[in-house]
């Protein structure tokens, strides 16, 4: 590639992010009617968090002072970006494809696929901020979470966030990959594997719990890591609490993120590729499912 | 001498079809495009005239670089759809008919914006032609409404805009008109040969589109592919395509109730070359290709001896669909009634 045709692909990239990012949140504030967004990004997970707490009440007989319930609560919280990020990404093909009908002509444009699909998930990823916000928020107020902000690693927390939040992307173009090759029943990927990952990625208990022939896939996971540097950045002493990532410095946790996520991140690519010449011999850019 | 703005060489394209449950098994493959060699120069409007299942959307699709070819090759615009998809890209664009796509949630002007952005036209210039070209097709005064507000046929209207917006060195249009009511069909048509004579560009614009209108293809077209069953039948001008029948007399005759009398008995006359007919309530509507004038004699010399009437009797100049005819030996109504093309 000489360097006019690298300057022509980073542009490309860069508008199909861009104008991508404009449409996901024009979709996404179109349906945000306000009683509708407050459900969906504020009830729904506060709620879903209250019950846990509840539950955690009951099982410990109110022992809140332990380190496994911010361990829990705040893995719980982080754990809804898997799901909202990695749809965020992989709806856009179904909804382009089946509801606007425009797949193709996204196809057709000088655009690359990917860098789009990945502009589509951005607002899903604000939303959903906006519900961890609330959710931690909630949290700290209501539900017995202790938390002080001053105590906060708030470096490592927002450079965590970010690679964590390009590793979810990637995994969803992975999915969506994977959707431009199944019509039917690919809207319920990413809630099955979200739902899947959740038994592996140690968010509301320990790896260790897990039986030992299954640890291995919670260890492979960069969700795993991801989390644990969220709670850690955020209260420290809590998750050292915990046998099953303690030996690790936070700067090794860090470093085996970002290598996993690379490893992740550069295999969705070949599997994006991959999907995307089989979709296009199989001529199924354009197919509905029609139901 | 310019590239070609389109070539394809032994274009071929089969699609598997897997079969219902019960016979998972049982593979059966469509043959969707045959053999296709086609070179369109720069500058022409090139129409792809054939029934449904023909092929026409499969060929678009892969010139368009949605479909990948199972045999031979393309290029547009001189490069390679395959292995050149991305250089082919920046330099078409595509609208297909008889759909309604569109953000519905978005007005008709971002809708337009939107894409435009997409092939990196700068903003102002985008709006310029976005509402010159609403102005052009009449749905410049619903700029502002939603695109899922609009009827289909204003949602098509859009989406022409939309092929046009980016000045493609070469635009496809797969059935452009289908669903248009008259009047916006024939501004349609009259914006598309609009745009390919316009020489203010200095890339001189080609145009594909599909129909299986015949008065289409004939009068809008500067040439013609007659495309059946995958198969180029014949490529050349409207009036070259005539031509070959120039010599032969097409008569139309409206009959009373043909009493079994049918096409086949009419065409097995000698002088006869095709012969279709459409029975309808109390008669029917015989098209009569005949080698030589004389021969209309035989043909009424059966008509009578079989009791049947003839109301009305008139010659007429040849159509593409009689060329059509003389190819398939079926009228297009025909084969697409005919259900051979295995639509699932
Ligand atoms: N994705 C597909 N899978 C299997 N068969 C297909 C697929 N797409 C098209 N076909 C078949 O290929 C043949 C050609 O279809 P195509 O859509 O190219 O025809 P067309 O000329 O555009 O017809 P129409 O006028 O109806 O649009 C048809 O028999 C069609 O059923
Ligand atoms: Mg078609």
């Amino acid at each position: 590639m000489d360097r006019s045709t690298a300057a022509v692909t980073r542009s490309e990239t860069w508008r199909s992010f861009r104008i991508a990012t404009w449409l996901g949140w024009q979709i996404a504030s179109n349906w945000t009617d306000p009683l509708w967004f407050a459900i969906y990004s504020i009830v729904r997970p506060v709620s879903r968090a209250a019950i846990l707490v509840v539950m955690y009440g009951v099982i410990t007989q109110g022992n809140f002072s332990d380190p496994l319930f911010p361990y829990i609560y705040l893995g719980n919280a982080f754990y809804s970006y898997v799901f909202t990020v990695m749809n965020g990404v992989s709806w856009a093909v179904i909804d382009d494809r089946e509801h606007y009908r425009t797949l193709k002509y996204m196809y057709v444009a000088p655009i690359r696929i990917p860098a789009y699909l990945l502009g589509r998930g951005v607002a899903g990823f604000l939303t959903a901020s906006l519900s961890v916000v609330i959710t931690i928020l909630a949290g700290v107020l209501f539900l017995h979470v202790s938390f002080d902000p001053l105590q906060a690693d708030w470096l490592l927390f927002f450079v965590s966030l970010a690679i964590g939040v390009v590793m979810l992307a990637m995994m969803g173009l992975v999915l969506a990959a994977l959707s431009l090759l199944v019509a039917r029943h690919s809207g319920f990927l990413a809630e099955g594997v979200s739902g899947v990952l959740f038994l592996f990625s140690g968010a509301i208990y320990p790896l260790d719990v897990l039986p030992v022939w299954l640890q291995p896939i919670g260890y492979a996971i960069p969700i795993t890591y991801w989390l644990e540097l969220m709670r850690r950045s955020l209260i420290g002493s809590v998750a050292e609490a915990f046998p099953t990532l303690a030996a690790f410095s936070n700067l090794e946790l860090l470093g085996i993120l970002v290598g996993l996520s690379v490893v992740f991140g550069v295999a969705s690519i070949y599997v994006f590729r991959a999907c995307d010449k089989r979709a296009r011999e199989r001529g199924l850019i354009d197919r509905t499912t029609n139901y | 001498m310019p590239p070609l703005a389109i070539e394809t060489e032994a274009l071929g394209r089969i699609y598997k079809i897997r079969g219902s449950k019960k016979e998972k098994k049982i593979r059966k493959e469509l043959v969707a495009l045959a053999d296709v060699n086609l070179q369109i120069e720069t500058g022409e409007l090139f129409g792809l005239l054939g029934p449904n299942g023909a092929g026409k959307t499969t060929l678009i699709k892969i010139l368009t670089t949605l479909l990948a070819p199972t045999t031979g090759w393309a290029r547009v615009a001189g490069h390679d759809v395959v292995d050149a998809a991305a250089k082919v890209r920046p330099l078409i664009n595509m609208v297909s008919g008889g759909e309604s796509s569109g953000y519905g949630l978005l007005t008709v002007r971002e809708n337009l914006w939107m894409f435009s952005q997409f092939y990196g036209v700068p903003s102002k210039e985008a709006y310029r032609r976005i509402d010159e070209l609403l102005k052009r097709v009449g749905i410049f005064d619903r700029r502002h409404t939603k695109s899922a507000d609009l009827s289909t046929g204003l949602r098509q209207k859009m989406n022409i805009v939309r092929g046009f917006m980016t000045d493609p060195d070469v635009l496809f249009l797969d059935e452009p008109t289908l669903g248009l009511d008259v009047g916006a069909s024939r501004e349609v048509r009259a914006l598309i040969r609009e745009w390919v004579d316009d020489r203010r560009s200095d890339v001189r614009r080609t145009l594909l589109l599909t129909t299986h209108y015949m008065v289409e293809a004939d009068e809008l077209c500067d040439r013609v592919a007659i495309i059946n069953q995958g198969r180029v039948l014949a490529c050349d001008t409207p009036s070259a395509l005539k031509q070959h029948l120039q010599k032969d007399a097409i008569f139309e005759v409206e009959t009373s109730p043909l009493n079994g009398l049918t096409a086949q008995t009419i065409e097995d006359l000698p002088e006869v070359r095709t012969a279709t007919a459409t029975e309808h309530d109390g008669g029917a509507t015989l098209n009569l290709i005949l080698v030589e004038e004389n021969a209309l004699a035989h043909v009424i010399n059966v008509f009578t001896q079989k009791n049947v009437r003839i109301l009305k009797l008139s010659k007429r100049e040849p159509t593409l669909e009689d060329v059509f005819v003389d190819l398939v030996g079926r009228s297009m109504a025909d084969v697409e009634k005919g259900g051979e093309s295995s639509e699932q």
